[in-house]
Parts: structure tokens; C-alpha cells; sequence
């Protein structure tokens, strides 16, 4: 007998979700709204759980939120437009950050950043137009003693040099191909 | 048959981040084919990170480690007798007298590494609910009381008295009162709050409650950034258990004390870890900074009697309830008690977590423990602090870590964090770099913040390409002025600190037009 741990590691279920986004449904959408409106001061939660589900969060979500919340409309549009995790475009089927903060400056990270924006011919804040890959930067992905460090697809990656950067790329597109995504 | 042999292999994401779960796969399988029955446990990173992946076994003899471990090594470990404790060249003796570790003093991180992380077990026999328990059997002022007299100051970076901010709110009249964990650690070259949350979150837990014991709270968040996803899933999932244990819940511990707890997640934004603006958030509104006063103890989330603290502070609580004020207030120096979780990182040999007391020197910090850089060049200069905090020079290195000496010299501890930099760092470009990231992240409630910070940029870039140096540079510092004495919060307040310091201590990187550093 083999058993692997006592508890089930935490850590490893966030890495990757199961299943991608659904589309756009009102319906889905205020079940989603109503599941996650208990609770004081919802509405982060709301918006996070709405683009978790659709993959980000389609422009009739403002006026479903507030009228849900009992917000303004200017009141929801505000947020989502303040945080930099919502985005109003749906995504790259492969979500790549990479970190551009000093601890990865320090170990080769503007060479990093000008690798990746090169690799998928886009800037930051940008999806391939083939819907492939959308590409950002991020202020610390908390890995600095590893650093430079990338997110591919949800998972951290250390000590990335542009040559392990393209494998973990090439590695995704190949399972990306095995799932007929 | 032979026994059950126990392995523990971190689940760490950063440990992870270099292969700890392809490693943990490989260990299995190799065991599996040699009939060997193994028990893997995914505990926290003791914070070594050079040799993460970092592979323990329990022998007769204490747990034994080996790293880094390659999936490659695997086959090689097993065969040279990785279960019983084998030689091999990656053998690294038993862990406990790996001389780094043994050289620090780990309170707040006592567990993380240790432990199985979910496992309320082994929690509670390391020493886990004793601090929560004393507490219980005390009045909540004697346990403000006992805070204070430790002399713990808030770990985020600012340096106020825990005890102090605690008494504020015991004192304030208004209910609900709340406990607010600020785990939106996102500074550059810090990550011991992700650490602790992923590798101890009862620990967490248990200051939360302590503190919930103490002002007479009854809700409390803990709100984490989104970057961090392993973090948020390992504490929300020990809340789960903690409110099955009867920790959290109605009856905290059988006791008269209710306490909610909850995981909030941020959403990409740095300023929310202004502890105004994080109030906001928590609030389901834009992060922007508010003025204060009034201050959070007394009109905080919702407008009612708030504790903001960071993990690490809260962390720490459960050390001071259980051993006693004198024990923790014994470590350290001047106004600085108790130890500091410093956190190694960028351009360095070993880097990792060091939790020390306070008034150990930068220098013993980046030598006898980062064993310099990473590349094996010099270091030039190292930021300490986080993007907020000075670029301090190697002739500076003898500074002790002391929130009191480091302000004296222009620089901050902050939270501990130090980035190493080693001699081809361009220091413009990182000045450079702070004003683009305040423009960046800046919420743009106050103008000196908001516009500061562009002008901060385009300043740095006309004196880059050697126009009216002399002139621009006499302006920039007009600006930090101005932006230190007029900003609303921290952000803008303090990123002239780490310009200055490099117009301070590198003016040569800002002169282009000589035989400069760079094309």
C-alpha cells in the first residue's frame, strides 16, 4: 500500500481549473450573483465568482450586479475598472503573467518580459488575436527568492530564463493539442 | 514487511514553482516499484529555498534532508537508501543542524515546514491553542496588556505598536468590532505572509482569535491577494476544519467568545495594501485611501472599531500568549523586540526566510546566510523594504536591523524583505522604475501621489538622455519633497525614499553623458 499524504494537499487543486468558461447566460448569471451576495460588502466576491465563471465579465453584467447589489451602475463599472483582475474581454485560452517587480529585475527579468511580449508578438494587457494566450505583468507573484518568476496557465513557475519560459509554453501547447482544445 | 517510512515533501507553491510535485510523483513511483510503503506529507518550505525541492525522510534518527532533488536524482536517492537516510551527494544530514537554520530563532515560523499544514494534530502538538488558551482564562484587557509589554510592532511595514492599536479598539464604545488580516503582501521581495498562510494557517488563526479575545471582535477577515491562489485555498479550507474543531464559530473553544472568520480575495490592485484602501475593498468599493483621521481602531470597515494587522503580527501573538511577554520582549535591541521574519531574495546565493531577532547587521544577513549573489558577482546595492524602501549601498552593511537605525540612515526595515542586487543592476533604472510603479498603482485619490509619480518619470528620463541635468536633478527632488510632505498615504509618501537613495548613493548611474555604465 501507498499512501500519499494524511490531508490532501491544499495546495494543488487551485492550480488549474477543471472545466473553462462557460458562455454568457443572464440566467447563470444571477445564480451566480444570488450564491454569492451574503455576506458583508459582496461585491468583490460577486465579480470574482462571475468572471470565474465566464472567464471575464461581459458589459450586462454592470447593470445585472447593480441592481442586484442595490449599487449604481457607475458604482460596480468603477470597481471593475479600479482592480486590474477584471478584464471586460474574454481571454487567451492560456493566461501567462509574468512578474516585473525588483526582485525579479534582479535575476534577468526585463530580458524576461521582452522575451515573452517578442514569443507571442503582444504587449502587456493583450491577447493574441488567434485567442490563444493572453499575456500580463504582475507586481510579485510572492516567489522572489526564485526569481524571475512566470504564471502559465495558473501555474508558478521559478527561476525562469527565457530558454524555460519557451519550454513551459511548448509543453502546454502540446497538452493544450492531447485535450483538442 | 517493512514499516511505513514518512517523507515530507513541500507543497509550498514555491517549492512547487521548481518541480516539488513532479519530484513528489517520482519518489512515490520509485518507492512503489521497490515495494517500499511511503507516507508523503506536503508541509509548508522551511524556507530554504536554494535547496527546494527539499526532500525529508523520518529516520530513527530525526527527519534527514537531501535537496535540491531533481526528478533525475530520484532513482539515485532511492537506490543509495533515501528511506532509511542514505548517503548521497545530496544529503544534507538531519535537518535541524543545517547550520542556516539552526543559527535562527523561529517563533512566528516555529511550525511552518514542520508540520503537516491542514493537520489540526500536528498543530496542536507543536505547541498550537496554547497562547489561545491562556488568553481565554484572562481578561481581555490582560491580554492587551500582555501584547504591549511584548513590545511587538506591526510586521507590514509601518512599525506601530500592536499592544497600542489593540487598546484603541477594547476601548472604542461601537459593536461589531472586526479583525482585519491585511495578507495583501504586494511588495517585491516578500513572502512570508504566503508562506505562513500555506505552511501554518492555524497559526493565523489563532492570533485572529487572540486578538478577537482581546478588543471583543466578533467577525474577521483575512484578505488575501489574488496572485496568491494556494494561499487562499489552504486558508480557507483550515477555516473549514478550524469552525468543525469548534475553534471558530459560537463558541470559541467551548468559551463565551463568538468569533466569524472569512477569506476575502483582492483583485490585482498593490494600493490595496494601504490599510485604508484595503478597508474599501473589504467594503466592495474601489481601493482608494482614505484620510485618517479617522483611524481604523475607532472607524475601520463599515465605519465601526477595526484591528488591521499583518499575518506575521498576528502570527506572532500566539508566541507572546503562550510563552509570556518578558520571553519575546528578551529578543532584540532598542525599540525594536522580539524577531523579525527577514526575507532574502532576487539576486542572492541563498535566499529564503531568516527569522532572527532584531539587531542583526544587513551585513551578517546578505553573508553568513545569502552567501551573496546568485551569480557570484558583487553586490552593488540591496533594496530593503519592499518598492517603497531605500537601495542601501555595501558600505552601509553594518546597519543593524532596527526600525529606529534604519530610519536614522534614510532607509526603512519595513517588512523585512531585502533584494539583493549584484554590480550589473542599472540604479537609474530602478529609480526610474519606483516613480513608474507609483504611477502605475497609485489610486489616484491625491494629486502629489497621481501626478507626482509621472512627472517623477519624465523628470528621471530628461535627466536619463542629459538634458539640463543639473537643473532636472534640483527639480526631482523638489518633487520627492512634495510628495513625501503632501501625499495621503504611504505610496506616495514614500516613493521618493528609494530615488533618493540613489541619487544619494549612485549619482554616477544618473550621469549618462561620461564614459557611463550603460550605452
Amino acid at each position: 500500500m501507498t499512501t500519499e499524504g494524511r490531508a490532501e494537499p491544499a495546495t494543488v487543486a487551485v492550480a488549474v481549473r477543471p472545466t473553462g468558461p462557460v458562455d454568457w447566460s443572464e440566467g447563470v448569471a444571477l445564480a451566480v450573483i444570488e450564491a454569492h451576495s451574503t455576506g458583508r460588502g459582496p461585491l468583490l466576491p460577486v465579480l470574482h465568482a462571475l468572471q470565474e465563471t465566464f472567464g471575464y465579465l461581459p458589459a450586462p453584467v454592470v447593470q445585472l450586479v447593480a441592481k442586484a447589489l442595490n449599487l449604481s451602475r457607475a458604482d460596480v463599472h468603477g470597481v471593475i475598472t479600479f482592480y486590474s483582475d477584471f478584464r471586460s474581454t474574454p481571454p487567451g485560452r492560456t493566461h501567462v503573467q509574468v512578474c516585473r517587480a525588483e526582485a525579479c529585475q534582479s535575476m534577468g527579468g526585463y530580458a524576461l518580459a521582452d522575451h515573452a511580449r517578442e514569443r507571442f508578438g503582444i504587449g502587456f494587457g493583450e491577447t493574441t488575436a488567434a485567442g490563444d494566450v493572453s499575456l500580463d505583468q504582475v507586481y510579485c507573484l510572492g516567489n522572489c527568492a526564485l526569481a524571475p518568476a512566470v504564471t502559465v496557465g495558473g501555474q508558478l513557475a521559478g527561476r525562469v530564463t527565457p530558454e524555460r519560459f519557451d519550454q513551459l509554453l511548448d509543453a502546454r501547447g502540446t497538452a493544450d493539442q492531447r485535450s483538442g482544445a | 514487511m517493512t514499516s511505513v517510512v514518512r517523507v515530507y515533501l513541500p507543497g509550498d507553491s514555491a517549492a512547487r514553482s521548481v518541480g516539488a510535485d513532479d519530484v513528489t510523483a517520482a519518489v512515490v513511483e520509485g518507492a512503489r516499484l521497490r515495494g517500499r510503503d511511503v507516507e508523503v506529507v506536503r508541509n509548508g518550505s522551511r524556507g530554504m529555498f536554494w535547496l527546494e525541492p527539499l526532500v525529508e525522510v523520518v529516520t530513527a534518527q530525526g527527519r534527514v534532508a537531501y535537496g535540491p532533488v531533481q526528478v533525475s536524482d530520484v532513482e539515485s536517492l532511492l537506490d543509495a537508501g533515501l528511506l532509511e537516510g542514505g548517503q548521497h551527494p545530496l544529503a544534507l544530514g538531519p535537518t535541524e543542524e543545517i547550520d542556516w537554520l539552526a543559527r535562527q530563532n523561529r517563533l512566528t515560523f516555529a511550525r511552518v515546514g514542520v508540520t503537516d499544514p491542514l493537520s489540526t494534530e500536528d498543530f496542536e502538538q507543536h505547541g498550537g491553542l496554547v497562547g489561545l488558551r491562556r488568553a481565554l482564562t484572562m481578561t481581555p484587557a490582560e491580554v492587551v496588556e500582555e501584547v504591549v509589554e511584548s513590545g511587538l510592532r506591526g510586521r507590514g511595514g509601518a512599525g506601530f505598536p500592536t499592544g497600542i492599536k489593540w487598546r484603541t479598539v477594547l476601548a472604542a464604545p461601537a459593536v461589531p468590532k472586526f479583525i482585519c488580516c491585511n495578507a495583501d503582501e504586494g511588495d517585491s521581495g516578500t513572502f512570508a505572509d504566503r508562506m505562513l498562510m500555506e505552511g501554518d494557517p492555524y497559526t493565523l488563526i489563532e492570533g485572529m482569535l487572540i486578538a478577537a479575545v482581546a478588543v471583543g471582535a466578533t467577525e474577521g477577515f483575512v484578505y488575501i491577494r489574488s496572485e496568491y491562489p494556494a494561499a487562499v485555498a489552504s486558508m480557507r479550507r483550515a477555516i473549514e476544519i478550524a469552525y468543525e474543531q469548534g475553534w471558530l464559530g459560537q463558541r470559541v473553544l467551548g468559551s463565551s467568545y463568538a468569533f466569524d472568520l472569512e477569506v476575502r480575495v483582492g483583485a490585482g490592485a498593490y494600493i490595496c495594501g494601504e490599510e485604508t484602501a484595503m478597508l474599501e475593498s473589504l467594503e466592495g468599493k474601489r481601493g482608494m485611501v482614505r484620510p485618517k483621521p479617522p483611524i481604523p481602531a475607532l472607524e475601520g470597515l463599515f465605519g465601526l472599531p477595526t484591528v488591521v494587522n499583518n499575518p506575521l503580527s498576528l502570527a506572532s501573538v500566539p508566541t507572546v500568549l503562550a510563552h509570556g511577554a518578558a520571553f519575546y520582549r528578551d529578543f532584540g535591541l532598542g525599540r525594536s523586540r522580539g524577531t523579525q521574519v527577514f526575507q532574502l531574495a532576487g539576486n542572492v546565493a541563498r535566499g529564503g526566510i531568516v527569522e532572527t531577532a532584531f539587531g542583526v547587521t544587513l551585513g551578517e544577513l546578505l553573508d553568513d546566510f545569502g552567501g551573496g549573489t546568485s551569480t557570484g558577482r558583487p553586490i552593488r546595492a540591496v533594496q530593503v523594504g519592499g518598492p517603497l524602501g531605500a537601495y542601501v549601498p555595501p558600505d552601509r552593511f553594518g546597519l543593524p536591523m532596527d526600525y529606529e537605525e534604519f530610519a536614522a540612515a534614510g532607509a526603512m526595515v519595513g517588512h523585512g524583505g531585502i533584494v539583493v542586487f549584484d554590480d550589473t543592476a542599472d540604479m537609474a533604472q530602478q529609480a526610474r522604475f519606483a516613480m513608474e510603479f507609483c504611477a502605475e498603482e497609485s489610486c489616484g485619490k491625491c494629486t502629489p501621489c497621481r501626478v507626482g509619480a509621472v512627472r517623477g518619470v519624465e523628470v528621471i528620463d530628461k535627466i536619463l538622455v542629459g538634458q539640463d541635468v543639473a537643473a532636472n536633478v534640483v527639480l526631482l527632488n523638489d518633487l520627492c519633497d512634495l510628495m513625501v510632505d503632501g501625499s495621503l498615504c504611504a505610496m506616495g509618501g514614500l516613493t521618493p525614499m528609494p530615488v533618493r537613495s540613489v541619487l544619494q548613493h549612485f549619482p554616477e548611474d544618473f550621469d549618462r553623458t561620461s564614459a557611463g555604465r550603460r550605452p
